[in-house]
């Protein structure tokens, strides 16, 4: 459902991404892990369309189309989520309302009708049991003063109302205490399906323990140097990132 | 940002929705101003002596007077001379009841949206319609005569209610009180009087839609509204003007009168024209409003949702004289492209336990300056008396500007005043969130602004408040994107 070839990307002329190939079939579950400043958020955000970066070459399909081409908001159509890793506030605008017109800016895009009151209400009833969400959260403001275990677990909470094809977590599990970690890899879970796509993008293993990947990328100097299966992330966490850098720059050198 | 511009800094166009000319033979007076001009105006309307006095007095003092220039605003100077000063248009001579109305203005209005047709309107909401200088039909006034309330247009009142008149004009806004109020008082030919007796609860929002539609023409429009002891009304004033090159002079005074425990809740929803998009043409809106708590435990409200004028010098204010009156004022001023508003209130605390809300929101885009500008006052015997004043600006890009300058001046030790300021931008951050959850760039801008503005807009009666979201959504339409 995702092919992204030979992916160069940077900002403001510095380049980050340096030729990244990844695929992602229906129903996958990917990891990419990497040290700091190896690009990790750079390619989330590519994907989801930030303006601030510049795509230099390569190319990205998303279910049969020109990912690159496409507004952010048109991603966000065609099913691409993005969970932020730091969710901005809206001051006076009521969580609920925000995603209420997500919903039906979603359903307008694919020329459905919008959702109404009672069947948005039941739906969120719905995914709040699921997500274990007070309601008291979803009427505050957006984001306004929540803890950021609160805005981590609303941005998965915003993914399972819009039910994306392809959710994309940017080191969701950063600055979470264990039990956030279990409620928001729940969600993923239930997310999962044969249908479905998932790139977790994170810098510890331990948010793995959960959401247990079929394959585990590592990013370095922005490309994929190391790819393998969840055991991969496993040796990660034992031997750090020096040992990917030390075998990097073996391969460099020889 | 991929071809060098913010997507904040680009500003594209949109049509002011109003901006249409009606196409009617008016009767004006010439050109300027004069004492001629003023009794000219007062014979018109066939005004009784007294208030021929009243005027020429007014115009008298405004001679010796000047144009105030302390507001952060800059406009070229006004030719006093080259204003039409009175212009009503033509019709079947006083139309006794609504059904004579020209059809061309009933049109008129129900382009703007306003139905005279009783049947047709919400039922909630009685209008008094003022197009240049004269009202051409107030609705329900059969209805709201039956509980007592007096609802009619300022010429009406002055021959149907004299005593009334006499007794609360000018007692709240003296005619001297500044430039534009003395010129009003001289020239004023037309507004809205509200009169609701004791204790009665008015039964539906009263409202004035004002119109300028005549070329070259000022708009001075007086409104006037007492509330007997225990009684209460809610009344709110829309405004339109077409679309011209020639910057037009908009001068109004409002007074209200807050008896005991009365309660007064006005809105304005001011939409004037406000000018292109190079800063040409738009209406210079010089206001004068204000209420007094005269009675105990009574309470005088202002909303203002302001997008329009090219120039918008307003300060609602009020002078809480009762003891535990109370006095509030919620703000929204939108300034987009070349708009300039200086705006905020006045609240003088004279009685005890009086207390005192302002919440002010200030959304500025493209070249456009808004400045909050308030007075807190509480005096030596205004004990125990509370203040809270909080004033939040918005910016749209980096070319606009936006100033708060509260002046607090406190006379006891036993009151309290605090005032908050913010001043905060619209991100990209914010708009890319919401465009990765689906929502376009437009959209996100207006659920940000309304976001910000919620706890003014909530103060609007329910019938205006949706219009008046859109009306912020449109104004910076383009603004963004």
């Amino acid at each position: 459902m995702l092919r992204i070839q030979n992916l160069h990307a940077g900002i403001e002329g510095k380049n980050i991404l340096n030729g990244i190939n990844l695929e992602i079939k229906p129903g996958e579950v990917h990891a990419i892990m990497g040290p700091n400043g190896s690009g990790k958020s750079t390619l989330a955000s590519v994907l989801a369309g930030r303006k601030d970066y510049e795509v230099t070459d390569g190319s990205v399909e998303f279910l049969g189309k020109d990912l690159l081409d496409m507004s952010p908001e048109a991603r966000a159509g065609e099913g691409l989520f993005l969970a932020f890793q730091y969710p901005v506030e809206i001051p006076g605008l009521s969580t609920v309302n925000f995603i209420k017109t997500a919903v039906n800016e979603i359903r307008k895009y694919r020329g459905e009708e919008p959702m109404d009151a009672v069947a948005f209400l039941k739906l969120m009833k719905e995914k709040m049991a699921l997500m274990d969400i007070e309601k008291s959260l979803l009427t505050r403001s957006l984001n306004e003063g929540f803890s950021g275990g609160e805005k981590k677990r609303n941005e998965i909470f915003q993914m399972v109302m819009l039910e994306p094809k392809l959710a994309i977590l940017d080191e969701t599990d950063s600055g979470l205490d264990i039990d956030a970690i279990r409620i928001v890899a729940n969600g993923v879970n239930k997310l999962r399906n044969k249908e479905n796509g998932i790139l977790v993008v994170t810098h510890y293993q331990r948010l793995l323990d959960y959401i247990i990947p079929d394959f585990v990328h590592v990013l370095y100097n922005g490309r994929i140097v190391k790819s393998g299966p969840k055991e991969l992330a496993l040796e990660l966490e034992e031997k750090g990132y020096d040992f990917i850098r030390n075998e990097v720059n073996v391969e460099e050198t020889a | 940002m991929n071809d060098g511009l913010s997507t904040i800094e680009r500003t594209v166009s949109t049509d002011y929705k109003y901006g249409f000319v009606t196409d009617i033979e008016a009767d004006e007076a010439p050109r300027g101003i004069n004492e001629g001009i003023v009794r000219f105006i007062s014979a018109k309307k066939n005004e009784p002596e007294w208030m021929l006095e009243w005027r020429l007095k007014a115009y008298r003092q405004w001679l010796k007077m000047e144009q105030p220039n302390w507001a952060n605003i800059k406009y070229g100077p006004i030719d006093y001379q080259d204003i039409i000063y009175y212009s009503a248009p033509k019709q079947k001579a006083n139309a006794k009841s609504l059904d004579e109305i020209d059809p061309e203005l009933r049109r008129t209005f129900e382009r703007l949206g306003i139905s005279l047709d009783e049947q047709k309107r919400l039922s909630g909401v009685a209008v008094d319609a003022v197009i240049d200088s004269v009202s051409i039909g107030t609705t329900f006034k059969k209805q709201l005569s039956e509980l007592g309330i007096i609802f009619c247009s300022m010429s009406e009142a002055i021959q149907e209610h004299p005593m009334l008149v006499q007794k609360y004009l000018s007692s709240v806004v003296p005619i001297t009180d500044n430039y534009f109020a003395a010129l009003n008082s001289a020239v004023f030919s037309d507004g809205s009087f509200c009169y609701i007796p004791k204790g009665v609860r008015c039964p539906m929002e009263l409202s004035t839609y004002f119109r300028i539609n005549a070329e070259n023409t000022g708009q001075f429009e007086r409104t006037l509204i007492v509330a007997e002891e225990g009684s209460y009304v809610s009344y709110l004033e829309g405004c339109t003007a077409p679309m011209r090159d020639e910057n037009q002079l908009h001068a109004a005074v409002v007074e209200l009168i807050a008896l005991d425990n009365a309660e007064i809740k006005y809105s304005t929803v001011q939409n004037w024209y406000p000018g292109d998009k190079q800063g040409k043409g738009g209406i210079y809106n010089f206001v004068t409003k204000r209420g007094i708590c005269q009675g105990v435990n009574s309470k005088i409200s202002w909303t203002q949702v302001e997008t329009g004028s090219a120039i918008t010098w307003k300060y609602p204010s009020v002078i809480l004289k009762g003891d535990n009156s109370t006095g509030e004022f919620y703000s929204v001023a939108v300034t987009n492209n070349h708009q300039q508003a200086d705006t905020g209130t006045k609240m003088q605390h004279l009685g005890k336990n009086t207390k005192s809300r302002i919440v002010s929101k200030g959304i500025s885009a493209g070249f456009s300056n808004n400045s909050y500008r308030g007075l807190v006052h509480v005096s030596k015997k205004a004990s125990n008396s509370r203040n809270f004043s909080q004033c939040d600006s918005l910016l749209l890009g980096d070319k606009c500007g936006a100033n708060t300058f509260p002046y607090i001046e406190v006379r006891n030790n036993s009151s309290v005043v605090e005032h908050e300021a913010t001043t905060s931008k619209i991100g990209e951050d914010q708009i890319f969130y919401c465009n990765q959850r689906g929502i376009d760039t437009e959209t996100a801008v207006a659920l940000i602004i309304n976001g910000f503005a919620k706890e003014v807009m909530n103060q609007l009666p329910m019938e205006f408040a949706v219009e008046a979201q859109k009306l912020l959504a449109i104004s910076l339409e383009g603004s963004v994107g």
